[in-house]
């Protein structure tokens, strides 16, 4: 185990976390969880989504979810063993000793109360101190973890925050107490790369200028390999294997532990290009589209994408990366004619598409399908597999009876399901059956296009990389052609021609795929590869180690100016903030939005670590 | 949900629930073929003595004119079931038809329907049905149908919050994105969808609906004689309430064991879905 | 999303325009109900005219009343005569006792708004009550049999409530009078002595729906995670329940108790006929079978009115309890 000193700090041994089945009998989340840890160290906990983190994590504050219970082993911290403790004494403990970052920050702070009555009130409902103490205590507490005016941030809301923002307002919350040990679970998962990796550089400073002692939840490594000293991996409930995180990351001894390391970073698996044909399978050109009202000049009130043009081959990917709310989805739609575009058209053999739904025919349906982010609510709670896939093939082949079930069978055989999942309810499959049903589905119409939102995002490092398989035979076996939409930028160069890069509607940069390994780039696409964490130590920089921005005249109009601005590390004082920049093509041969296409673009620091 | 699965979540039923299940196939067997087993006619004069205890030949005693309340009972309850179940299953049916309609159909139609049927809301359902009772008159089939009207709007708002979410999930969203017509998408998509928190509401309306019939029998204006519903007897037999005769508590214990069936059978019901 | 300046007196005057914009729609609303309660009532068989004289008068007699009452007018001319009189505040003459519509009304409300009132104050305390102690005690013992309580008192008929309170409450142990009548002058104790079954009854019927809607209320967010952090933080279920579960359940809990108030007015039919008690719901009731028109649409925009405005003061609420909606 992690080989602290003879008398750990934590202590837990022969942890086990029990719940209740319908029926009645008990099974164990988790079972046998030994693991102990010094003073000051940090503990990383690594598993699949189900592999009982959470619930681990939970128990260290002697809680367990409704309908689940501690029912073994010893929880010692300091010198308390937790699982000996009432009800009382552990209240005592929660939020004092012992403090939790939740997963999700936006959804648990009470969007009723303000930040500071929240950030405090733990410290006074424990008797720790005056208001006015912890009142300077979190003002201080919040410019320690970089947010932005510390004074007066306290009398706002949850929902006036970004998810980075309540982020570390959450641990500012935790760090309260000075306690003993501080629990994070999944503090960073729900945040984009580039703002993770501003909030990790908070997180880390803190953590460590403390002295704080630490669990950290997570499903990524390569995260884990910049916050933690030891590393526990998890599977199904059991530790796998455990050890120091030099050691772990150099030298993983267990085969399910490698199995996640490459499943972090998919190997690349993209066939030859073929000729590009004359007339793009694909085609879209100068699309603007937005919410509410179009004006008379073509611009919806909110507009989300902007001139955004693509083309795509048959048989090839398109990757589509941005950060979330850049406009990824809205591209799909209107592509797909949910949201028909402002202005703009989308081509399909050159033939232009009818904007919306009205108009199109069954055939222009058939050929581009679109398959959703999140399997969970994309499939009819209702309907058994088998329904779900014989619609389409009613509906666009006018197939019935034997032929039907025939080709479900066939379809069933191409995703890799054993075709008995055919009379299953889809409420009743695992996270990655259902996201195969998903894509039977689209693949049930014969489409030329298959435009997948975020088909992986939702699933597990694992269970998303055998999807990545899977698509990658399906366009070398059937000659789809495909819109692949991400946030994640090493799933796209593991499967895509052809990138696109989003920002903000805008398409900032595009291009052929092995041109991103190369150095020069816009601005964005660089902070964006820069903000990848990579799998191993040291890599994570200090924060404030990056030089400020160069100043600019932030007063312009922000929409006639480039979208980058605000965050640029590039940007030129009387060009950038006083016109809207031109298409410039880099010698790579990628197309950017940028005033400059030269050596100016080539990384002269560490991207932009600014503040989330 | 097919019925083979609602069976199963019947299964799974807590104490409250199997009572309240217990009650409801009570009163709907009896609403069935009670009538038959009425030991006396329905109208005759039986008794010389009024308001008469419980006895072999009158098991639930006699009522204000010497009638046996059993016989009396058994047919007042195929009246209530009968009338609140066929005018909940109408008001049901209208109401989530004219939700679904409004969900998928234009802004306008939405927009004209919703605020009719906001306008009927914001009536006093007891004086609405007066005011029809009054204009109309109250026939078996007019207190059905004006039972039913008057909860149309309650069913509709619920049913088309319902749609208008299920409507903007992704499942939706995709069988629009495959072209599908907005009647396949209301009736395969969306509806089934809808038939569990349907179902809670069609056992709320028809509490409602026994409450108000009850209640409109009670003032006179309900079911007429010689027809009587539960509400009548009790309406007409009040003068035994001194005595505490059972001509008077038999009827209201009976109105009082369906209308609490049927909400702990509601409340007991699988939550999924419900929200 | 990311932080913006406050503008509390942006925020003002939006909330402002808004309760505005609610105003102007609860009047189209108010005018449907007056068109819908209109046609409704104009498909009544006979009218005011043959009821007040009765079967024996001769055709010309009753041709004669007709004309004085204005009946013989067609009945969009009605209708816009109405409007335009309650426009101006006048909501004319009753038909059958001859006189103002507003005199009658202006009688009768007092008794209805003292009844509802006395109500109020009654059960939504004990709603309130009983709806948050089932929701701290979730599936225990109090909450389950708090639960069948609420719900055999909705169930129950409300003729029922009222007449076994009659029947202990007057009969058998002869403390209360069987008859809400309040004499002119009556002291306090009197008054509510007199008064004391007919509330007891109505609250018993709206105090198990608020009860159970803000139970429900409450139990929607305790599986939220902001109530899971805030074990996390070691605080005490009332505290949790208080403080931080409240403040974001008053909009679905006040919606309930403008619902349950709004039946005070127009559902004490019941109570009020049992009770021989002259409020507005048993005189919109005489309206209807004496045909008294003006009357009949009077109490209805009265009933509606209340609903609206009760409608209005939940949102408004709500609006104000939850910063989001107010800084938007
Ligand atoms: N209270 C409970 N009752 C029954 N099963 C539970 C309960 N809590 C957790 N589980 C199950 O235990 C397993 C582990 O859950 P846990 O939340 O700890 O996983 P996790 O690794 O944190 O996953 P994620 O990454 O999705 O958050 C899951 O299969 C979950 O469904
Ligand atoms: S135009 Fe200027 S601000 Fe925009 S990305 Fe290029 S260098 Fe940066
Ligand atoms: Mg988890």
């Amino acid at each position: 185990m992690a080989d602290a000193s003879a008398n750990p700090y934590v202590a837990v041994s022969g942890l086990r976390v029990s719940a209740r089945r319908p029926d009645g009998s008990d099974f164990d989340i988790v079972s046998d969880i030994d693991f102990s840890l010094a003073r000051g160290e940090v503990l990383a906990l690594i598993g699949e989504s189900g592999s009982g983190k959470t619930t681990i994590a939970l128990a260290m504050l002697g809680h367990a979810r409704n309908g689940a219970a501690i029912t073994g082993g010893s929880i010692r911290v300091g010198d308390v063993d937790l699982a000996s403790l009432g009800a009382a004494d552990l209240r005592a403990l929660r939020g004092n000793r012992i403090c939790y970052v939740a997963q999700s920050a936006a959804a648990a702070f009470n969007p009723a109360r303000t930040i500071m009555d929240q950030a405090i009130e733990a410290a006074l409902v424990h008797g720790l101190m005056s208001r006015a103490e912890a009142e300077a205590k979190a003002v201080g507490l919040f410019g320690e973890l970089g947010l932005p005016r510390p004074e007066s941030i306290g009398r706002k809301y949850p929902h006036q925050f970004s998810g980075g923002q309540l982020q570390r307002l959450m641990a500012a919350m935790a760090l309260m107490s000075d306690p003993d040990l501080i629990i994070l679970d999944e503090p960073t998962t729900a945040l984009d790369v580039t703002t993770q990796i501003g909030v990790l550089q908070a997180f880390r400073n803190v953590v460590r200028r403390r002295g704080t002692t630490a669990i950290y939840v997570s499903h990524d490594l390569a995260v884990v390999a910049q916050m933690a000293d030891h590393i526990l991996v998890l599977q199904q409930g059991h530790i796998v294997e455990a050890g120091r995180a030099a050691r772990m990351i150099e030298a993983p001894e267990q085969d399910y532990t490698r199995t996640l390391m490459a499943a972090a970073h998919p190997a690349p698996s993209v066939p030859e290009r073929g000729p590009a044909a004359d007339v793009p399978l694909l085609e879209v050109r100068g699309v603007t589209a937005g919410y509410g009202r179009i004006d008379a000049a073509g611009h919806p009130a909110i507009p989300v994408l902007r001139d955004v043009s693509l083309s795509l081959q048959r048989g090839q990917t398109l990757g589509v990366i941005g950060e979330s709310g850049s406009g990824k989805s809205t591209l799909a739609r209107a592509i797909s004619g949910l949201l028909p575009p402002a202005r703009g058209q989308v081509l399909l053999d050159g033939a232009p598409l009818p904007p919306g739904l009205k108009g199109r025919t069954r055939d222009d349906f058939r050929r581009v399908q679109i398959v959703f982010q999140n399997a969970d609510v994309a499939l009819n709670p209702a309907q058994s597999v088998r329904q779900i896939l014989k619609r389409p093939l009613a509906f666009y082949h006018g197939l019935r009876g034997a032929a039907a079930d025939a080709r479900i069978a066939e379809l069933l055989d191409l995703i890799r399901l054993p075709a008995t999942i055919g009379d299953r309810r889809c409420t009743e499959l695992s996270g990655g059956q259902k996201q195969r049903v998903n894509l039977a589905r689209a693949l049930a119409a014969n489409p030329d296009i298959i435009l997948c939102d975020e088909v992986t995002s939702a699933l597990d490092t694992v269970v998303g990389a055998a999807i990545l398989d899977l698509l990658a035979d399906l366009r070398r076996d059937l000659g789809i052609g495909m819109i692949f939409i991400s946030h994640d930028i090493s799933t796209v160069r593991a499967i895509c021609d052809d990138i696109l890069v989003l920002y903000h509607g805008h398409a900032v940069e595009q291009g052929p795929r092995d041109t991103f390994a190369e150095a020069l780039h816009h601005p964005y696409t660089r902070l964006l590869v820069s903000s990848v964490p990579e799998l191993r130590i040291g890599w994570l920089p200090d924060a404030g180690s990056a030089p400020p921005l160069p100043p600019v005249d932030e007063s312009g109009n922000a929409a006639d100016l480039c979208p980058f601005l605000a965050r640029c590390d590039t940007r030129v004082a009387g060009l950038c903030d006083a016109s809207f920049p031109p298409r410039h093509r880099l010698p790579t041969g990628n197309e950017i939005l940028c005033h400059f296409a030269d050596e100016k673009l080539l990384p002269f620091a560490r991207g932009n670590m600014g503040a989330a | 949900m097919s019925v083979g699965r609602f069976l199963r979540s019947l299964r799974g039923l807590s104490l409250s629930g199997r009572i309240g299940l217990g009650l409801v196939l009570f009163w709907g067997v009896v609403a069935l073929v009670g009538p038959m087993l009425a030991p006396h006619p329905v109208g005759a004069f039986v008794d010389r003595d009024v308001f008469g205890g419980y006895s072999s030949r009158f098991p639930l005693g006699s009522d204000y004119l010497g009638r046996d309340v059993l016989s009396r009972l058994l047919s007042g309850a195929r009246y209530t079931v009968g009338l609140g179940a066929s005018a909940a299953i109408a008001a049901c049916m209208v109401g989530t038809g004219l939700a679904l309609v409004a969900a998928l159909g234009s802004r306008w139609t939405d927009e004209l329907l919703s605020r009719f049927m906001d306008t009927l809301l914001s009536i006093p359902s007891k004086i609405l049905a007066l005011v029809l009772i009054a204009a109309f008159g109250s026939s078996l089939l007019l207190l059905m149908v004006i039972a039913a009207f008057t909860y149309v709007p309650g069913n509709y708002r619920i049913a088309r919050a319902l749609a208008v979410n299920l409507n903007q999930t992704d499942f939706v969203v995709a069988a629009r994105a495959r072209g599908e017509r907005a009647t396949h998408i209301a009736l395969f998509e969306i509806l089934p969808n809808m038939i569990h928190p349907l179902l809670a509401d069609f056992g709320l309306r028809f509490v409602f609906i026994v409450l108000l019939l009850s209640a409109l029998s009670f003032l006179g204006l309900g079911v007429q004689p010689p027809a009587a519903d539960l509400g009548s007897l009790v309406r007409e037999n009040i003068s035994g309430i001194v005595e505490g005769a059972p001509a008077i508590l038999m009827p209201a214990l009976a109105i009082a064991t369906l209308t609490v069936g049927v909400n702990l059978l509601i409340d007991a019901l699988p939550r999924a879905g419900r929200r | 999303m990311a932080a913006s300046p406050d503008a509390p007196n942006n925020g003002g005057r939006r909330l402002a325009l808004m309760i505005l914009g609610r105003i102007g729609a609860s009047f189209v609303t108010l005018i449907l109900v007056a068109l819908v309660v209109f046609v409704i009532s104009s498909l009544l068989p006979g009218d005011a005219a043959q009821e007040a004289l009765g079967q024996s008068a001769t055709a010309e007699q009753i041709a004669a009343l007709r004309q004085e009452m204005g009946l013989d007018r067609p009945a969009y001319e009605r209708f816009a005569t109405w409007a335009w009189g309650m426009v101006g505040g006048d909501a004319g003459q009753s038909l059958v006792a001859n006189m103002p519509v507003g005199d009658i009304i202006s009688e009768r409300l007092p008794n209805s708004l003292l009844l509802a009132a006395l109500t109020t104050l009654v059960a939504v305390p004990l709603a309130l009550g009983i709806g948050i102690a089932s929701a701290m005690n979730r599936d225990g013992r109090l909450d389950r049999a708090l639960n069948i309580v609420t719900l055999s008192m909705v169930a129950l008929p409300e003729f029922l409530v009222a007449t076994l309170a009659v029947l202990v409450f007057s009969v058998q142990l002869q403390w209360l009078p069987s008859i809400a009548l309040v004499p002119e002058e009556a002291g306090v104790a009197e008054l509510l002595k007199a008064l004391a079954m007919p509330v007891a009854a109505l609250a018993v019927v709206v105090m198990a729906q608020m009860a159970r809607m803000t139970r429900a209320a409450i139990i929607d967010q305790l599986d939220r995670p902001y109530v899971e952090m805030a074990v996390l933080k070691g605080f005490s279920a009332r505290r949790i329940i208080i403080t931080h579960v409240l403040p974001n359940s008053v909009g679905p809990i006040f919606n309930a108790i403008a619902l349950s108030l709004s039946y005070l007015l127009g559902g004490a039919i019941i109570v009020e006929t049992i009770f021989n008690y002259p409020g507005l719901a048993s005189l919109m009731v005489n309206a209807v079978t004496s045909r008294d028109m003006p009357l009949l649409q009077a109490c209805a925009m009265i009933f509606c009115a209340v609903y609206l405005a009760l409608m209005l003061i939940a949102d408004v609420a709500a609006i104000l309890a939850n910063p989001r909606l107010r800084n938007q």
